[in-house]
């Protein structure tokens, strides 16, 4: 079996334990919430209209952006409540995807308790149920098959939709899906949609038993239907004591591309070398990651240094690396207590880079020497690099106008060099295709971009952890950048791939020294 | 009458924006009786028979029930003491004609252990086979589906029925085959039986008694041999022409 197969189905078994939990709780409260909302609504027509208009506003907001917006608001309620609300992980999964529930259970729940024969209502009240007896003898039995297509059509979302949270840092299938698709892994992603539908339709199938045995009145239906949501609910709760006992768990983050998940994993070997449990949190925005850090989130991720200068601190100047360094330690530090422990020993820094040959046929070496011929050449730029203020300040600094200009995601940029639509692109200098496609990276005499040294941040809880400290330590300056760039590439290459987890094992300075 | 009345209405008024259903009705009804309510469409008497369940809450007026007002007991209590059937008839489509006949008793907590005979003898009543017990209304022809209701409504053993054009969506034949079958029921359980019909025809051959409400007032209240006797008010009487006329056709053409 394919080593990306295989391990893509070992992490499966906790993934959509996880996925399980978090959306089978969204389900639950989805059902807790939207039934009551559904019975005052169906006998309120002022109640009606605005919650019915509510829970279709809120299906209207895509579901990955509905997660994304939990994040910054339950910071904010953090900070006014003063209380320790965790703005990461399974709490804004959890809100957001049972609101995604909400819609489908409210609106049919609605409509089954609207559609019972109003002769069957006059017959209730003639014979003397109270409103109460009413609901639960003839409305919500009689309503039963609609309410359970709406529970159906809930489920089959939230299911779906929760491969979704792992951009807010819950494990979920969704973790196989992301850096399946941002390593080009498709055997990940094809495992992770292939486990998240069968999920989907089991849980359809459970319910639809359910469904059919209440419209025969066959109870064997209904307790097998029922007794399957149960297990699958139960096993979802059962809590991970298997993980390996005692020792305390690490949280460590990292962004969404490839060196990042490399990363991640070599730092998990280390700390569990040191007898740490570990958990991920993988595919965290670049804000996002550092705000996590800061918050307590997770516990240990890579960034650099240029990154964190100009999105964090806010500046625009560009001193040199250990000067920079100093200066971030220092300010993370004041500002949220976070530690920088040190640098990796690469930069991961924007470049522009041509290919060899044509770089030497145009004498171009520097970003200098770009400026005579670029009105003649065309640029080939990753999805954030022509808005962000790097790009400015070399445009400024050089003088840079090109006949063109283009934005890819990274895969095509390197795609679009190698078969010369672009002639420049915006290369990361530590990407392993720089050499294996021949690249040059030219030189930023001027200093306009500054340098992108890949740190080690540790969190408030953790800076002054000894035993951590002294765990990660040993990555301090540990990793050249012609290591960095071949594991990079063990990843991102077509042919042999490599998973990030066995990169790591490569690219790890102490393997075989445990 | 020497008994009090069993049910007492008392300036009843009901309005429905500014169109008034019910205005200033008053009317006693002696244990025993048939009273049929007759009218047009819109005249008011569903709404009046509707108020003494409390499934319509007068605007003025007082209802008396046994001597007691309506309004004080709770409103639950008091349906599960009256029988009532509607044209609509209503059988929870979820449950057995068991479960539908046994559903006042249940509600007033009765013993389970007495339902099964009880079902038997209530279909009896109403001439169903007691294998019924055991159908779901969906099963039911419209005729056997309205007995079911019936039987449904004499469960709980109420001394006053409330029929809501009870037979109105009923063919010809079922609809005249029940009006009989439980005109017997009512003498023979000793029922107070006050039903709503358009049908005057119907009233006058099933009840003791009719009350004919015109615009929300009553026109004509006295026995059907008096009725068609005649009646000095051209509404009344032109509601009574029409069945004499058809009984007249109809003899005309028997040789």
């Amino acid at each position: 079996m394919n080593s990306a197969l295989s391990e893509a189905l070992a992490e499966l078994p906790e993934l959509v334990r996880a996925h399980l939990l978090v959306s089978g709780s969204a389900i639950l409260i989805g059902v807790a919430v939207g039934l009551p909302l559904a019975i005052w609504a169906a006998g309120d027509r002022r109640a009606r209209t605005p919650l019915l208009g509510l829970a279709g506003l809120i299906q209207t907001i895509p579901a990955l952006a509905l997660l994304a917006l939990f994040y910054p608001m339950l910071l904010i309620a953090a900070d006014v409540s003063g209380l320790a609300i965790p703005a990461l992980g399974f709490l804004p999964a959890l809100i957001a995807l049972s609101l995604y529930a909400l819609l489908p259970i409210l609106r049919n729940g609605v409509a089954a308790l609207q559609g019972v024969d109003p002769a069957v209502l006059e017959a209730a009240d003639g014979v003397g149920m109270t409103r109460r007896q009413r609901l639960t003898m003839v409305e919500l039995p009689l309503g039963a098959p609609v309410i359970l297509a709406g529970i159906r059509t809930a489920a089959v979302w939230t299911i779906g939709a929760a491969t979704l949270a792992t951009t807010v840092g819950q494990s979920s299938l969704g973790n196989l899906i992301f850096s399946g698709l941002q390593t080009e892994n498709w055997v990940r992603v094809l495992v992770g949609c292939a486990a998240a539908a069968a999920l989907a339709l089991a849980v359809d199938g459970l319910l639809a038993l359910v469904e059919s045995g209440l419209a025969r009145r066959s109870r064997w239906r209904i307790r097998l239907g029922l007794a399957g949501i149960a297990a699958a609910l139960g096993l979802a709760f059962l809590p991970i004591a298997a993980a390996g006992g005692g020792g305390e768990t690490v949280v460590i983050g990292a962004k969404n591309f490839s060196e990042q998940y490399i990363l991640a994993s070599v730092i998990e070997r280390r700390l569990q070398a040191a007898g740490y449990r570990t958990e991920r949190r993988d595919n965290l925005g670049s804000t996002v990651a550092y705000e996590a850090l800061a918050a307590g989130d997770i516990d240990v991720y890579v960034d650099y240094s240029g990154t964190l200068w100009t999105n964090i601190l806010q500046r625009r100047d560009t001193p040199p690396p250990e000067a920079m360094r100093a200066a971030l330690a220092e300010a993370l530090r004041t500002r949220n207590g976070v530690r920088l422990l040190g640098p990796l020993g690469f930069e991961n820094a924007y470049a522009l880079a041509m290919r060899g040959e044509r770089a030497r046929a145009l004498g171009v070496r520097t970003l200098d020497d770009l400026a005579g011929p670029a009105p003649r050449l065309r640029l080939g730029a990753d999805l954030e690099f022509l808005t962000r203020p790097e790009w400015r300040s070399v445009r400024e600094a050089y003088g840079l106008r090109f006949a063109e200009q283009r934005s890819y995601s990274p895969t095509f940029m390197y795609r679009a060099i190698a078969d010369g639509s672009a002639d420049v692109i915006s290369a990361f200098s530590s990407d392993g295709r720089i050499a294996a496609l021949d690249l040059v990276l030219l030189a930023d005499p001027r200093r306009a971009l500054p340098s992108y040294d890949a740190v080690l941040l540790v969190s408030p809880d953790h800076s002054e952890d000894r035993r951590l400290v002294e765990a990660l330590r040993p990555l301090i300056g540990a990793i050249p950048v012609e290591r960095m760039r071949e594991a990079n590439l063990m990843v991102d290459r077509d042919d042999d791939k490599m998973t990030p987890a066995e990169a790591a094992r490569w690219l790890d300075p102490f393997t075989g020294r445990n | 009458m020497t008994s009090p009345p069993l049910v007492e209405l008392e300036g009843l008024t009901r309005r429905y924006g500014d169109r008034a259903a019910l205005e200033r009705v008053s009317l006693n009804i002696g244990s025993g009786e048939f009273v049929a309510l007759v009218g047009p469409s819109g005249s008011g008497k569903t709404t009046l028979l509707k108020s003494i369940n409390r499934l319509v809450e007068p605007d003025e007026g007082i209802i008396r029930l046994g001597g007691r007002d309506v309004c004080e007991r709770p409103v639950a209590e008091l349906r599960r003491g009256i029988g009532y059937v509607f044209q609509g008839i209503g059988l929870f489509p979820h449950m057995d004609v068991a479960e539908n006949i046994w559903m006042v008793p249940r509600l007033s907590g009765a013993a389970a252990t007495g339902r099964d005979a009880r079902v038997a003898e209530l279909l009896e009543l109403v001439a169903l086979p007691p294998e019924f017990a055991s159908r779901m209304p969906r099963a039911l022809s419209g005729g056997q589906a309205q007995r079911v209701g019936v039987a449904r409504a004499l469960a709980a053993g109420p001394k006053l029925m409330l029929m809501d054009e009870p037979f109105g969506a009923l063919d010809p034949v079922t609809r005249d085959d029940l009006g009989r079958a439980y005109r017997s029921v009512h003498d023979r359980l000793g029922l107070t039986t006050i039903m709503v019909t358009h049908d005057m025809a119907e009233a006058l051959l099933l009840a003791d008694r009719v009350v004919v409400l015109i615009d929300g007032r009553i026109r004509a209240d006295a026995t059907p041999a008096a009725l068609v006797s005649g009646w000095n008010d051209p509404d009344v009487q032109a509601l009574i022409e029409v069945p004499r006329r058809q009984a007249q056709a109809l003899a005309r053409l028997t040789p």
